[in-house]
């Protein structure tokens, strides 16, 4: 965030407001969902957002292990988010590290907030992501897909959980930030949005924002969740509508 | 802990389907699912593929990295490979350390490519002593419908003969080359059902299946690497055969994995 | 439940079982979206805030006025009272089993519930890890406990055969209006067919036309959701009769343990009521007569 003193910064905002990949504030990166990308899970999706390309599965709800976790009135949600090793520049240690831990964390509590967890007591609802392809926005790519994984695994929700990262760069509030906007930007700001009621159930931030930019961020931010939405609902009918295949969809290239 | 305990009834039927060369999904005892390889399906990586076998999927990174040679061997890169069996892939897989499983593939798949001498490790060194190039061969299991095996290391060949040396990114020459090569080992899995032995099992073949036996061959003729894996046992008739079925098997993923 | 974010949830649903949408009615709904409506009651797989109905799974809408409900297309299997199912035995203790039914939670098999007269520490003699069983589901506790009997008709232990695994949301098209789908099956194969609500489906017979059972399963999961499978079906089943007609494969010594041979399991649908997806051409009268 924010490399204080790096040499070579690029150029982030041209004087026409058009970004360094020529979007403008609030346009987001090309975004396609394939619901129902795998075999062996109960739900799965995979989401191939500008550079990110993340897969994500859903199992349960199913029995707990070890037992001892398991909530006697409720299913309890585990989130497994993680990055494989040659899904960024410089190769990374197979296994979670402390950021991924994090990540699965607050995932998981978005999904608590949502799911119908008191449907499946003493169970598990198991969510698992892998990044394959990283270029920012991972955890809210992660999200995204999880959230049709759900949905294609059948779990009862409140609704879908768009999300998307807002930022700051070149002194400007822009909508999903790619890498060099992450890298190099002011301010990094993950949201998930549940359309239904319009609340937010997760939200983190990173950088210096004073109250207009945070302001401006969290309406920019919502609307561009509602966009996302849309995609989110177009995976799932092309999987389950009428010309849809009830097999897992080919992963696109 | 598995959330999956196999029927019996399931067992019985697969074995005595196997008696009359019958198998589950009306393939014949030597026939693979479909195949289907997609190189560069990664960007991040230096070289990569995404590596189909029926309903099992795996992707395969190449990372080139600049790091430091072994001391016992000053003119060679290095070459390590990895698997990771993710949750993701299966009902069966459980987060946390590496099931042995996963440390099987890595190993069995490592080993084809280092005794195959896929890649000259003298052709990553630098500068002598000090400086070769790193070469991670990552494998991520995405999707585990039977052979695993098989699939990664159709992946990490693909991936290999697609991958580039990016010397220009490390300051270590003005232009990227490609990763040269020169061999091309592949895995060809059989497990046994009765008395009969057949290629790509299934995850239920695998269940039921009495002993499995993986045969890595080169272009060249040549058997770079055999495991013999789970409760079974092959004579050596048995041995002999596979491994004129594993050449025969090995050239068509071979062109396979070069041709994409 | 109370909480201030989540509203209360009207259950998943149980599968259609209580009458499918008309075919002008079948709307696919997707978690979130609102029900539009007056005067309509949240069921099963919706529900309400603020006086709006919502759904809570991606599925069927149906309405059986006033109440609106979404049957599941996807998903595990949700056990219900009085369902058939196919499980097969994960573990074994002193005095019960635990099953693996499919649905989110194992079930457990007293020994009480099983026509055996069995001591404590004797349940292994009877049934094994990895043994099949037909099972009917008793109650559902709160607790989220599946009780299960082996006690009654058709119930028991399944020798021999094999299983077959489908979505849930599929069988009642393997069923069929009245069970017309199955018997085309089984007339035309002469297999022995045990469906279990739970989407596991037990079948024996000769191993030419397993292999021809499997393929119509596979069709009717892949294909079950879209019109005319009936016709698929019979044109796959028409291709592979044998000149002499189907073999039989029929076993007539019934299994001991299940009594007369297992009914082909009829669900208490009302007329004209098959299960979700289903597709026009099912709807009429005369579309499954015999002699095909």
């Amino acid at each position: 965030m924010g490399s204080v003193g790096a040499k070579d910064v690029p150029v982030l905002m041209s004087p026409e407001g058009r970004r360094i990949d020529g979007r403008k504030v609030d346009e987001l990166r090309s975004l396609r969902i394939t619901a129902g990308a795998l075999r062996q899970a109960d739900g799965s999706a995979f989401v191939e957002w500008g550079a990110n390309k993340v897969m994500a599965a859903v199992y349960g709800p199913r029995e707990v292990h070890p037992r001892h976790l398991q909530e006697n009135n409720k299913a309890i949600v585990q989130c497994r988010y993680n990055m494989a090793a040659f899904s960024v520049d410089e190769r990374k240690r197979p296994g979670l590290d402390r950021r991924s831990q994090e990540i699965s964390k607050v995932i998981a509590e978005a999904f608590e907030s949502v799911i119908f967890v008191e449907e499946y007591p003493r169970t598990s609802i198991d969510v698992y992501i892998e990044v394959l392809q990283a270029n920012a926005g991972t955890r809210c790519a992660g999200l995204v897909a999880a959230s049709v994984a759900l949905a294609d695994a059948g779990i009862p929700m409140v609704d879908l959980l768009p999300a998307v990262a807002v930022g700051k760069v070149a002194g400007h509030v822009v909508l999903d930030l790619k890498k060099e906007e992450d890298n190099y930007g002011e301010a990094d700001l993950p949201m998930a949005l549940v359309p239904q009621s319009g609340r937010l159930v997760l939200l983190q931030m990173e950088g210096h924002m004073n109250r207009e930019e945070l302001a401006k961020a969290l309406d920019l931010g919502v609307l561009g969740c509602r966009k996302i939405y849309e995609e989110m609902k177009r995976a799932l009918r092309e999987r389950y509508g009428p010309t849809g295949a009830s097999g897992p969809m080919e992963v696109a290239a | 802990m598995s959330d999956e305990v196999t029927a019996e009834i399931l067992t019985t039927h697969i074995l005595d389907l196997a008696k009359n060369g019958r198998r589950l999904d009306g393939r014949g005892s030597d026939d693979y699912r479909n195949i289907s390889v997609e190189p560069g399906f990664v960007s991040t990586a230096d070289g990569s593929a995404l590596a189909r076998i029926g309903d099992t999927a795996v992707v395969c990174g190449i990372k080139l990295e600049p790091g430091k040679p072994f001391p016992d061997t000053p003119n060679a890169g290095v070459l390590t490979t990895n698997a990771e069996l993710v949750p993701l892939s299966s009902p069966m897989f459980e987060p946390g350390p590496p099931h042995p499983r996963a440390i099987e593939v890595s190993r069995v798949v490592d080993r084809a490519i280092r005794a195959a001498e896929t890649i000259d490790l003298t052709k990553l060194c630098v500068t002598p002593a000090e400086k070769c190039w790193t070469c991670f061969v990552d494998m991520h299991v995405i999707d585990h419908g039977g052979n695993i095996i098989d699939t990664a290391s159709l992946a990490a060949l693909t991936a290999l003969t697609h991958a580039t040396l990016p010397s220009q990114r490390f300051g270590i020459a003005e232009t990227d080359t490609p990763l040269a090569v020169q061999h091309f080992p592949v895995e060809c899995t059989f497990t046994r059902l009765g008395d009969v032995v057949v290629v790509d099992p299934t995850v239920d073949e695998e269940r039921a299946g009495q002993g499995r036996l993986t045969i890595a061959t080169d272009e060249a003729g040549n058997i770079v690497a055999m495991q013999k894996g789970l409760v079974g046992a092959f004579s050596p008739e048995d041995v002999k055969d596979l491994v004129e079925r594993a050449f025969r098997h090995g050239d068509r993923l071979r062109a396979i994995a070069q041709g994409a | 439940m109370g909480d201030g974010h989540r509203p209360r949830h009207r259950g998943r649903g149980d599968g259609g079982r209580n009458g499918p949408p008309a075919s002008s009615e079948r709307i696919l709904v997707l978690p979130g979206e609102e029900v539009p409506g007056r005067g309509l009651r949240p069921g099963p797989g919706t529900y309400r805030v603020n006086g709006r109905i919502y759904a809570s799974v991606l599925g069927l809408l149906t309405h059986k006025p006033p109440v609106v409900r979404v049957i599941p297309l996807s998903g595990r299997y949700i056990p219900k009272a009085h369902d058939t199912v196919v499980g097969t035995v994960t573990d074994v203790q002193g005095t019960f089993w635990l099953l693996d039914i499919g649905a989110p939670r194992w079930a457990p098999l007293h020994m009480t519930g099983t026509p055996w007269k069995i001591d404590f520490g004797e349940t292994a003699q009877y049934l094994r890890v990895g043994d099949s069983v037909v099972v009917g589901v008793e109650a559902i506790e709160n607790t989220g406990r599946i009780g299960v009997t082996m006690i009654g008709d058709g119930l028991g232990k399944l020798e021999g055969g094999t299983s077959v695994t489908i979505s849930p949301a599929k069988i009642p098209r393997v069923i069929g209006r009245g069970g017309s789908m199955i018997q085309t099956i089984t007339r035309h194969t002469g297999a022995r067919i045990v469906v279990g609500q739970n989407g596991r489906i037990w079948i024996d017979g000769a191993p030419d036309q397993l292999v021809r059972v499997r393929a119509v399963l596979s069709l009717i999961e892949e294909e079950g959701h879209r019109s005319g499978l009936t016709e698929r079906v019979e044109a796959l089943l028409r291709s592979g009769d044998a000149p002499s007609g189907a073999g039989t494969g029929r076993s007539d010594d019934a299994d001991p343990d299940l009594g007369p041979n297992p009914p082909f399991d009829r669900e208490p649908h009302g007329p004209g009521e098959p299960g979700p997806g289903d597709g026009d051409d099912d709807d009429e009268p005369g579309a499954n007569a015999p002699g095909a």
